[in-house]
Parts: structure tokens; C-alpha cells; sequence
């Protein structure tokens, strides 16, 4: 048992440190979720790519430096620290680039991962629909078979930053006659800009166009645009959603980070009190979930996999997270009631937490079900 | 990095799971609490024959250690298993005698504590000592130094029955005018902090057991969405509360080993809570061995610096770093 890195390792962070202390823009981005801030962050994107620090994790061939995962919690924990802006591209680097990895062709990962590296396409997830959230195998939106490929039609919800986004991938109904509701699925990428679909921006709380609703009418999508063996969808999709309730979404840096500013936010108005046991547990918990991550890292390592214990890590993260920004508001009074500062912008971003990639309460059934073996119920 | 046991480490902690399933720990614990001591002192020698006691005292003492790590291996199924005394206590007092300036009370003591003969209560200036009646060394930390106390006072009856307090004795031959009490506390906290995630394992593993073979309804409680997610919540905190704990064992930091502290216990008694609820009446009574574990956890929260005083510790570890 070994938490000291290796020299190799802590001359990565190094490299990284000193890049980042070179490169991150001194002034905050505006918030991503606005036209404005989109554009900035696309542009930071193409910054990391140019010194190949976009997507460290991946291959060099499609612009990674080949990072495993201790290098990359090396890396995120080096960019949180240096304040770096949050990422624009994560929806498809850390959701359809695993599944292009696992199941895509190598002519579909040439064509698609370069320009998700660098920012150029920025990718949106279309899994939600209005019937079709947590129970998301009810999805009704079609795929049908056409000449050279698939029309898409129904519709799309709650797809985070489809409003400026330029493409995204989801799940369509292709077969509507099997038994089970996930048999029949496809998985496909398409255009948010092609004829057919129509994107209607949705306010999130604080009105910032975070995400939006996508209409498709029959969509023309080429067949080299699907993932995997058509009909599959549902199980390559949810290696995907693996991901995004695990390590990758929701990085232990971002949150070493975020307690680090905590504390010196209380301690900079004279720390009181009244909010010690909450910045106290807002460390702790910020090391609680680096030290678990390093155990996942050591098990992925050896071979293992993220099983259900992915569930896990998503109620703690998302809890977790709400009450780092609680405190923060709290410790600001009145200042914290206003829109335009980090703290608030985090604070709408952590309340959406328990409620996307699963919502806590299917996590936390499938906490019971499979880590705990408890009998399947009425949900 | 490598931030797992390895088998060694999970070779050690079978063992001791063996040997505490086979020696009938609730008969022990509820022996102990009558004042009986007995099975307890035969449970102690085995425990001291694993290795447990020795692992806080550096190879110059004769001891196996310092092994800060496999001891919250060890320390972890003591608590699974529910056994009683003055185990952390133990430990603390071997690794504080190990490092006094003057090495004649360690040569004196520690023997016998390595060895299982005689078991240690250590107490801060004014606490109660835990089984002040049991140990056979009872050392004060007071503000004139390291006193080994002549005696105790009256045992007072404890939530956690099979904890009995007593005061020590005033006075008493002075070990040491400096002795390292931050140290010594480090190590209690470590102890405590393996303890409660044990304890709370096997709250957790009782209650999913109890749950899936009780019906109500006609269905297992556990099929209960509620029933689930309050045990879901129980499991989220006892594995955040584990890297916490080897996390702290692996640096030995007191702010890293006060939160391991203040998370194992929290975790530990939010368990108990639910376990309590999800049994229902019957977990409400002394006669089914739930209780043992129950009370163990709501005691274990306050000994060696309760929820308030970790977390102020925590404060202070980030506020001496850059």
C-alpha cells in the first residue's frame, strides 16, 4: 500500500504545472453556458490540444500523450489547482470517446476523435427524452432503415449544451417489435446542425441556456454514424454511462480544488464559527473521494474493472458537491444571492448532480441491488 | 502509487477473522460487561499472539512495527467482531512508551503489553480511563507529565455496557516530565477510527442479512425502496470512510488521521441508526447481539476526540499548510 507517486509520475505533474502556470488565462472565461463563454472555452480547447494536454488519456495518435489513470488524476489534480477553466468538451471526451475506444471502427475513431480533441466539434449528449429519463430504456424516438444509413425522428430533452454544441449522440428505437424495451436500440451520432433537426435552447435555473430540447425529422444519418452493431445500443451505451456516474465526469481535482478555495474563502472572513464543521467535512471530503479514486486507479490497474461501485461514487460526488457550494453561498451572505460570481455558477451546476447521469435514487438501487444483493422491488 | 492491501495485509486480516468468528465474541463482550474477565483475557492472548499489540512498537522495543497500516487491518476486524477492552488504549500507551526520552519504562512495561500479559488504559489529564478495573497498566497523561496511576476509581455503568469507565488515581510514579502525547493520540485515533469502520461493516451486513429474511407484506423488507436506500447510504459512507482510514495509516498526519477518526465514526453510527430502524423492536433489545455492536458505535464516536474536536484538528492540519 503506496500513496507516494513515481519519479516518471511527478515529473508529468511537473510538466504540467509548469504548462498550465504558463497557459491558464488570468482572468476567469465567462460562463461556458452562454454563447459568449461557449466560444471562449472552444477556444481554450484548442489551446490544450495545441500542446497536446486536451486529452491526456488517450492514444498520441489522436492527440493524448497515452496517460493511465494515475497520470490522469496526476493531471486533473494539476489543472483544478492552477484554476483552469472548466471543460466544454467533456460530454464527448468522457462519454463517446470510451465507447468510440470500445466499440467504434478505427475509421470512425480518425474521423471523429481529432476534432473532439481540439475543440472543433464539441459533442452533446442526446439520451433523455420527455418520457424516457430514469427509465430510460423507454425511449420512442426512431431510427429508420434508409438507403446508405438511418432517418432519426422524435424527440431529444435536457441534452446539456446542445444549445451551442455542433454534434451528439444518443439512442433510437430500430427495431420496435422486440420483447424488452432495451432490445431494438441504436446508438448514433448526428449532426445538431443538419437538415431535419431543429435545437431549442432551455434555460436551466439561473436562465443560462445550459441545455436544450432537439427535434428530429427524420434526420438523415449514413450508417458509418452508427456505434457498434446496430440493435446494441443499449449495452454500448451503458459502458458509457459507467463512465459518467465514475471517475472521469466528475474528477477528484475539481474537488481538492473547490475545497481548497473553500477554506480560504472562510478563512478570509474570519473564520467563523458557525460554518468550521462544514469546511472541516468539505476537506474531507474532498481527500475521501482522491483516496477512493486512488484505490479504483490501483483496481483498474491490476485488472479490475468500475462495476456498480460507480453508483457509489455518483451519490457521493453529487451530494458532495451541493454541500461544498452551500457552505461557500452561506459563508457569503448576501453576496452569495448574486448570479455572476464562480461560487454561484457552481452552485446551479451541483443541483443538477443528483438528478443527470441516473438520478441518485436508480443509484442508489443499484447500490442495494448490487453491491448490497438486495431483492429487486417496485421502484 | 499502489493505494491497495496487499495479500499479505488480506492474509493478516483472515487470520484474525478466523480466529475471532471461532472464539464466540458476543459471549466474550457480554462476559466483560458483568465485570467478568476471563474469556476476555483468553481473548486478549490470542489477539496479542497475531501480532496486534506489537505493531505500534519499532523493532528496537522488540515489537513489529511501527506498522501503522496493518494495524487498522487488524484493528478493523477487532471492531467487526466486537471484541471488548482496552484495545486502542493498549496501543497507544506501547507506541507512547516506545518513545520516551527514557527508554526504563518501556523496558519495564512493554513486554508483557506485546505479549498479551497485561493490557493498558491510557487517559488524558481529567477523562475517564476506559477498564480502569481490567488493565493492569494505568497510565495518566496529565499537564505535570506521564503518571502510571496506583489505582481506580468506582467503574460507572456505559451505554455501551461492555465499556466501563473508571477515574485513576492521583499520583503515582512519574514516567515522564514530556512525554509525546500527540503521538500517543494519533495512534488511539488510528485504533478508534479502525475500529468504528468494523463495527459499522458488520452493523451493515447484519441488517442487509436481517432484511432480506424478514417479509412484511408478503415481501422481504429489503425490497422496500426505502428500506434500500438507507442501506445504500450506509454502504456509501463506510467505503468513503476506508481510503480515509489507510490513507491516514499510510501518512500518520494527525489532521489525516483525525478525519479518518471523525469519518469511520460518523459513517459507524449513521449505520447503527439505520441498522436500528431496519431491525426494528428487536434490534431495541440487549438480548440480541445487534446491541453489542450498537453501542459500541454510539461509544466509539466520542472516545479519543469526538465529531467537533476532529474536524477542528482537520481545520488546523490545512491551515499549517502552504
Amino acid at each position: 500500500m503506496d500513496l507516494t507517486h513515481s519519479p516518471a509520475d511527478e515529473a508529468f505533474r511537473a510538466e504540467v504545472r509548469a504548462w498550465l502556470g504558463a497557459h491558464v488565462p488570468s482572468v476567469p472565461l465567462p460562463s461556458l453556458e452562454t454563447e459568449e463563454g461557449f466560444a471562449a472555452h472552444r477556444a481554450w480547447e484548442a489551446e490544450l490540444a495545441a500542446d497536446r494536454w486536451s486529452v491526456v488519456s488517450w492514444p498520441a495518435a489522436y492527440g493524448g500523450r497515452d496517460a493511465d489513470i494515475v497520470r490522469w488524476l496526476v493531471f486533473e489534480e494539476e489543472y483544478y489547482a492552477a484554476g483552469a477553466p472548466g471543460r466544454v468538451t467533456q460530454n464527448g471526451i468522457n462519454l463517446l470517446a470510451p465507447s468510440l475506444f470500445e466499440h467504434g471502427t478505427p475509421r470512425q475513431r480518425a474521423r471523429v476523435l481529432p476534432s473532439m480533441a481540439t475543440g472543433e466539434v464539441v459533442w452533446a449528449q442526446a439520451w433523455s427524452e420527455p418520457e424516457a429519463g430514469s427509465d430510460l430504456a423507454s425511449l420512442t424516438s426512431r431510427a429508420v432503415r434508409a438507403e446508405g444509413g438511418w432517418l432519426l425522428s422524435g424527440q431529444k430533452t435536457w441534452s446539456s449544451r446542445a444549445a451551442f454544441a455542433d454534434r451528439a449522440f444518443g439512442l433510437f428505437r430500430s427495431d420496435p417489435d422486440t420483447p424488452k424495451p432495451h432490445q431494438g436500440l441504436t446508438y448514433l451520432m448526428f449532426g445538431l446542425r443538419a437538415p431535419g433537426v431543429t435545437v431549442r435552447p432551455i434555460g436551466r435555473l439561473d436562465g443560462k441556456p445550459a441545455f436544450a430540447e432537439i427535434f428530429l425529422d427524420e434526420v438523415f444519418v449514413p450508417d458509418e454514424d452508427v456505434i457498434g452493431e446496430p440493435g446494441q445500443g443499449w449495452r454500448i451505451a451503458m459502458s458509457t454511462a459507467g463512465d459518467e456516474r465514475g471517475l472521469r465526469l466528475r474528477s477528484p481535482g475539481r474537488f481538492l480544488a473547490a475545497a481548497d478555495r473553500l477554506f480560504a474563502l472562510w478563512r478570509s472572513r474570519d473564520s467563523p464559527a458557525w460554518a468550521a464543521d462544514r469546511v472541516a467535512d468539505a476537506l474531507i471530503g474532498a481527500r475521501a473521494y482522491q483516496l477512493f479514486a486512488y484505490a479504483h486507479a490501483s483496481r483498474l490497474l491490476d485488472g479490475g474493472s468500475i462495476g456498480p461501485e460507480a453508483s457509489l461514487n455518483k451519490v457521493f460526488w453529487s451530494e458532495y458537491d451541493i454541500a461544498l457550494h452551500e457552505t461557500a453561498l452561506d459563508l457569503l451572505g448576501q453576496e452569495g444571492e448574486t448570479a455572476d460570481t464562480d461560487w454561484s455558477e457552481g452552485y446551479v451546476f451541483s443541483l443538477a448532480g443528483p438528478i443527470y447521469a441516473g438520478t441518485n435514487e436508480i443509484q442508489r438501487d443499484i447500490v442495494a441491488e448490487r453491491l448490497l444483493g438486495l431483492p429487486k422491488g417496485r421502484r | 502509487m499502489r493505494f491497495l492491501l496487499d495479500a499479505e495485509q488480506r492474509a493478516f486480516a483472515g487470520s484474525l477473522d478466523a480466529m475471532l468468528t471461532a472464539a464466540d465474541t458476543p459471549s466474550v463482550v457480554r462476559d466483560w460487561s458483568r465485570g467478568e474477565h476471563g474469556s476476555g483475557r483468553a481473548l486478549w492472548s490470542r489477539v496479542a499472539e497475531a501480532g496486534v499489540f506489537a505493531l505500534a512498537v519499532p523493532a528496537a522495543h522488540a515489537g513489529l512495527g511501527p506498522l501503522p497500516v496493518e494495524l487498522a487491518v487488524g484493528f478493523v476486524e477487532l471492531g467487526r467482531h466486537a471484541v471488548p477492552g482496552p484495545l486502542a488504549e493498549t496501543v497507544a500507551a506501547a507506541a507512547l512508551l516506545a518513545e520516551l526520552a527514557d527508554p526504563g519504562p518501556a523496558e519495564r512495561l512493554l513486554p508483557a503489553l506485546l505479549s498479551g500479559e497485561a493490557s493498558a488504559t491510557l487517559a488524558l489529564d481529567g477523562s475517564y480511563a476506559l477498564d480502569g478495573d481490567a488493565a493492569t497498566v494505568r497510565l495518566a497523561l496529565t499537564a505535570g507529565g506521564l503518571r502510571l496511576a496506583p489505582g481506580h476509581g468506582p467503574v460507572r455503568a456505559c451505554l455501551d455496557p461492555a465499556r466501563r469507565l473508571t477515574p485513576l488515581t492521583a499520583g503515582g510514579e512519574l514516567l515522564s516530565t514530556a512525554p509525546p502525547v500527540e503521538h500517543a493520540l494519533t495512534w488511539a485515533r488510528l485504533a478508534t477510527a479502525a475500529q468504528a469502520l468494523g463495527v459499522g461493516l458488520t452493523l451493515l451486513d447484519r441488517t442487509v442479512a436481517h432484511v432480506r429474511r424478514r417479509t412484511q407484506f408478503g415481501v422481504p423488507v429489503g425490497s422496500f425502496q426505502a428500506v434500500k436506500h438507507r442501506l445504500a447510504d450506509a454502504r456509501t459512507a463506510l467505503e468513503f470512510a476506508r481510503p480515509l482510514l489507510f490513507g491516514a495509516a499510510l501518512t500518520m498526519a494527525p489532521a489525516d488521521v483525525a478525519a479518518a477518526k471523525v469519518t469511520a465514526c460518523e459513517a459507524a453510527y449513521a449505520t447503527a441508526r439505520a441498522a436500528l430502524q431496519l431491525h426494528g423492536a428487536i434490534g431495541y433489545t440487549a438480548e440480541y447481539d445487534l446491541s453489542l455492536w450498537l453501542a459500541r458505535a454510539r461509544a466509539l464516536r466520542t472516545a479519543w476526540g469526538g465529531p467537533a474536536e476532529c474536524r477542528a484538528a482537520v481545520l488546523s492540519g490545512r491551515a499549517a499548510r502552504p
